[in-house]
């Protein structure tokens, strides 16, 4: 038999076990939520918003 | 089962009712997205937020040369709003620049603008946040100080119009007035 | 497989089996439910006393308090709802949801603990301070303004103690999926506090990265944070806490529409995927304050605003229709098929749970999501900030949303948990509907008014000459509003309070049945599980909310348009 890594590798589960889609495996992994959750959010209205404010020039005040 | 874990592969793809209104809401998030940009490029009200880093001192100083280079007479204000009774009534060249301190507690100083034309108004603060609310237009901006917040303006509309102040200020923040003559 | 040691069917596990549900229920769980919750409520009539004393100064006929002290009262009506209120009662949410439905105990007593007393010394030190007069600065302390260090300092303690709770309901997640205390999938309502605790994350980290920096200025430390700058990092922590209201609220409806009516998610891929469109995208639209400010510009402004193309839009409206599809389908298993709308006649109208969350989901998506997105859009806020408009919206929002969901929490939570039946059943079963309504006209006379330019934040409107006998009527009828939430918000507190002192305890027996329809005669449970067609009657009321979404919508657009071109 197989060591059970191989499953990954295979079109067809080793065992009786029914197939998961991949798009239920992604949903059933809090820890990936975690980590995108945290990234996205920041990088998108957080860092990008700094960064706004960090390019604004000075005043010209003719 | 709300309530108790799923221990058989659950996942289907959305079927019949479902599918309908997914269809539905995501033509109308789509709908929704093509407005905001739609109008930033074809629609006349925009809020770009084009501003610059400003020492409130340096803001108060080019408003005061504004003043004086561009003042038309005095407002006195009727209301007996003793926080704001009488303003310098300043007129900027057509198509210019002007510039409005929002302070506690009074928008300093009264602007006359002419309708039709074009003006870049500057907005600051020497002290505090402030909200420049514009009525009955109900048109309504952010004021910080440190920064000089441009909005490119035109007058369409004749008449008088009140500045109050939507952001809250400090005691005097409900009396904080401001006026803009249209002619 | 390791021993399966967090399991609460482990010997040795301080656990109790629910004598209604048959489910198991972990005895350091339901401790800290309960401690959470009874502060929570308790955070919540403080919040509500100030919110009758600030409707009865915004109805200007009456001006019932004088300028300094509605600032003051409004600072603490502010943070006692916002923050307080919803941290402690949301805790206590997480706590139950990642124990019972997946018979687990909770990972650490000691990490519940230092979290609550942190949460509650931070709470008491803000709320003094406050009434001491030393924080007249909203609930936002936007800089410049500044307030005693004491609030800042307090703030933080909040954040950090709720942040330890958050961190406890991950640990808990974790031991239980890696010792197997449950086999499979977390149930939805389990899945929904996930994605309010991720969220959670994001929120406190924007609280500490702008609270701290605040507090060392405000002791004299440090110099003073750009206010821009404090503007952008607070709204993470200010909007973001209140879209982790969103998902506890949803979260909720899942469970109580289970409990009172037997539904259950018609696709659990469609539901579980709107949660992750909640956990990535949702946290974007803090932006949506920050709309007509200088500094940031209009593609950050448009990127943000929109929750990335409306990803998180359709979220919402994904759980708009699941939630009563999931209704409608368990009603016509039981055998109420008449028509498009029948099952609706038979729903269980006087349990106050089910009630709370049918006014919580109709408030909250037709009100409440309909003005907020079309407020939130770039251009349209030019109309609508810091009017009156903007706290209309969020009162149908987390009020008439989440409060009121959370109130209809609280009619299974203290039998369930509290193991008491409650005392003045009666009134419990008015008072959603008292509540409700009355946050319904409140918010109605908010968002007119505020439609003819009155402030927000503002303790009088005449002294300034410029508004109209039509704006003095809908502030009063924003008083009158206030006075019948208020009455329904202080029935729900004195019920409950009432229930722990004098209601007959459970012990031993099933708690007394609120009400669930019963299954007629020849239904089949689970007989339209493939039936895809079946929702007719949720079908046409999504739509009808859709028109009245566009309708709503454009008519903003028009009246934009209408005012003075700008850039």
């Amino acid at each position: 038999m197989a060591p059970e890594w191989c499953s990954r590798f295979l079109k067809f589960p080793m065992n009786n076990e029914p197939k998961i889609h991949p798009w239920q495996k992604v949903l059933d992994n809090p820890w990936l939520l975690l980590v995108l959750g945290v990234l996205i959010p920041v990088l998108s209205y957080t860092v990008w918003g700094w960064i706004e404010l960090l390019l604004t020039k000075p005043a010209l005040l003719p | 089962m709300s309530l108790r874990p799923l221990t058989s592969p659950w996942f289907h793809a959305p079927a019949g009712h479902e599918k309908i209104w997914l269809g539905c809401a995501i033509l109308w998030c789509f709908v929704m997205s093509l407005m905001m940009p739609y109008w930033h490029f074809r629609g006349k009200q925009n809020s770009t937020g084009e501003a610059y880093t400003v020492k409130p001192a340096d803001f108060l100083a080019r408003t005061e040369k504004f003043v004086a280079a561009n003042r038309v007479g005095t407002y006195q204000n009727q209301t007996g709003n003793a926080l704001m009774g009488a303003l310098p009534l300043v007129e900027p060249p057509a198509g210019g620049d002007a510039y409005l301190i929002g302070r506690m507690w009074q928008w300093y100083p009264a602007l006359r603008l002419r309708q039709g034309e074009t003006y870049r108004l500057h907005l600051s603060s020497l002290d505090l946040q402030h909200g420049f609310s514009l009525q009955p237009l109900n048109m309504n901006f952010h004021v910080l100080p440190g920064y000089d917040h441009v909005l490119t303006l035109t007058p369409t509309s004749k008449g008088e119009f009140t500045i109050v102040c939507n952001e809250f200020c400090g005691v005097g923040h409900h009396a904080m007035s401001g006026k803009i003559f249209v002619e | 497989m390791t021993t399966a040691s967090h399991s609460l069917a482990a010997p040795g596990t301080p656990g109790r089996i629910c004598g209604t549900t048959g489910l198991g229920v972990c005895l350091d769980a339901q401790r800290f439910i309960k401690l959470n919750a009874v502060c929570g409520i308790v955070f919540l009539l403080l919040g509500g006393i100030a919110a009758l004393l600030l409707a009865l100064t915004r109805w200007q006929t009456v001006h019932l308090l004088p300028v300094d002290w509605f600032y003051r009262i409004l600072t603490f009506h502010g943070i006692n709802m916002l923050i307080l209120w919803i941290l402690f009662f949301e805790v206590a949410i997480l706590y139950f949801a990642c124990t019972t439905p997946l018979n687990t105990r909770l990972f650490s007593r000691k990490v519940a603990w230092a979290s609550f007393l942190m949460m509650i010394t931070g709470a008491v030190m803000v709320d003094y301070i406050i009434l001491a007069g030393q924080a007249d600065v909203m609930m936002t302390s936007y800089l410049p303004l500044l307030a005693h260090p004491a609030f800042y300092l307090g703030i933080i303690l909040v954040a950090v103690g709720t942040l330890t709770g958050v961190f406890n309901f991950f640990a808990t997640l974790y031991v239980a999926k890696r010792d197997g205390a449950y086999e499979g999938s977390m149930p939805i309502v389990t899945y929904g506090a996930l994605a309010a605790a991720i969220i959670a994350v994001v929120t406190l980290l924007h609280g500490a990265v702008v609270m701290i920096p605040t507090f060392t200025y405000s002791m004299g430390w440090t110099p003073q944070p750009d206010p821009a700058w404090y503007r952008l990092i607070w709204w993470g922590l200010g909007h973001q806490s209140q879209q982790v209201n969103v998902c506890a609220m949803v979260a909720v409806w899942y469970l109580l529409t289970h409990i009172t009516v037997g539904a259950r998610p018609i696709n659990e891929a469609v539901c579980r995927t709107a949660f992750v469109l909640y956990v990535l995208f949702i946290n974007l639209a803090s932006a949506h304050h920050l709309l007509v400010d200088p500094g940031v510009g209009a593609t950050w402004k448009i990127w943000n605003t929109s929750y990335a193309m409306y990803l998180a839009v359709l979220a919402s409206m994904i759980h708009g229709f699941t939630v009563p599809a999931g209704i409608e389908v368990a009603m016509r298993e039981k055998g109420y098929t008449n028509g498009i709308f029948g099952w609706v006649a038979a729903l269980p109208w006087k349990n106050p749970a089910f009630s709370g969350t049918a006014l919580s989901l109709v408030i909250f998506g037709f009100l409440g999501g309909i003005t907020g997105v079309t407020l939130g859009t770039q251009q349209i806020n030019i109309i609508a900030h810091n009017t009156l408009r903007i706290p209309g919206h969020f009162h149908v929002t987390v009020v008439g949303g989440t409060t009121l969901a959370f109130m209809a929490l609280a009619y299974y939570v203290i039998p369930l948990i509290f193991q008491r039946d409650f005392i003045g059943r009666g009134w419990a079963r008015v008072q959603p509907w008292i509540f409700g309504l009355g946050i319904t006209l409140l918010a109605f006379g908010m968002s007119f008014a505020g439609s003819m330019g009155v402030p927000r934040r503002t303790w009088d409107i005449d002294t300034q000459g410029v508004f109209g006998p039509a704006a003095h009527l809908w502030l009063g009828v924003l008083g009158l509003g206030g006075i019948l939430a208020f009455t329904g918000l202080l029935i729900f507190a004195l019920l409950c309070v009432g229930t722990l002192f004098f209601g007959k305890k459970i012990e031993g027996r099933a708690m007394a049945d609120w009400g669930t329809p019963p299954a007629l005669a020849g239904s089949q449970p689970g007989s339209l599980a493939h039936e895809h067609y079946a929702t007719k009657g949720t079908m046409v009321l999504t739509l009808i909310f859709l028109a009245c979404f566009a309708v709503y919508y454009f008519a903003n657009w028009k009246a934009l348009a209408d005012v003075w071109p700008v850039r």
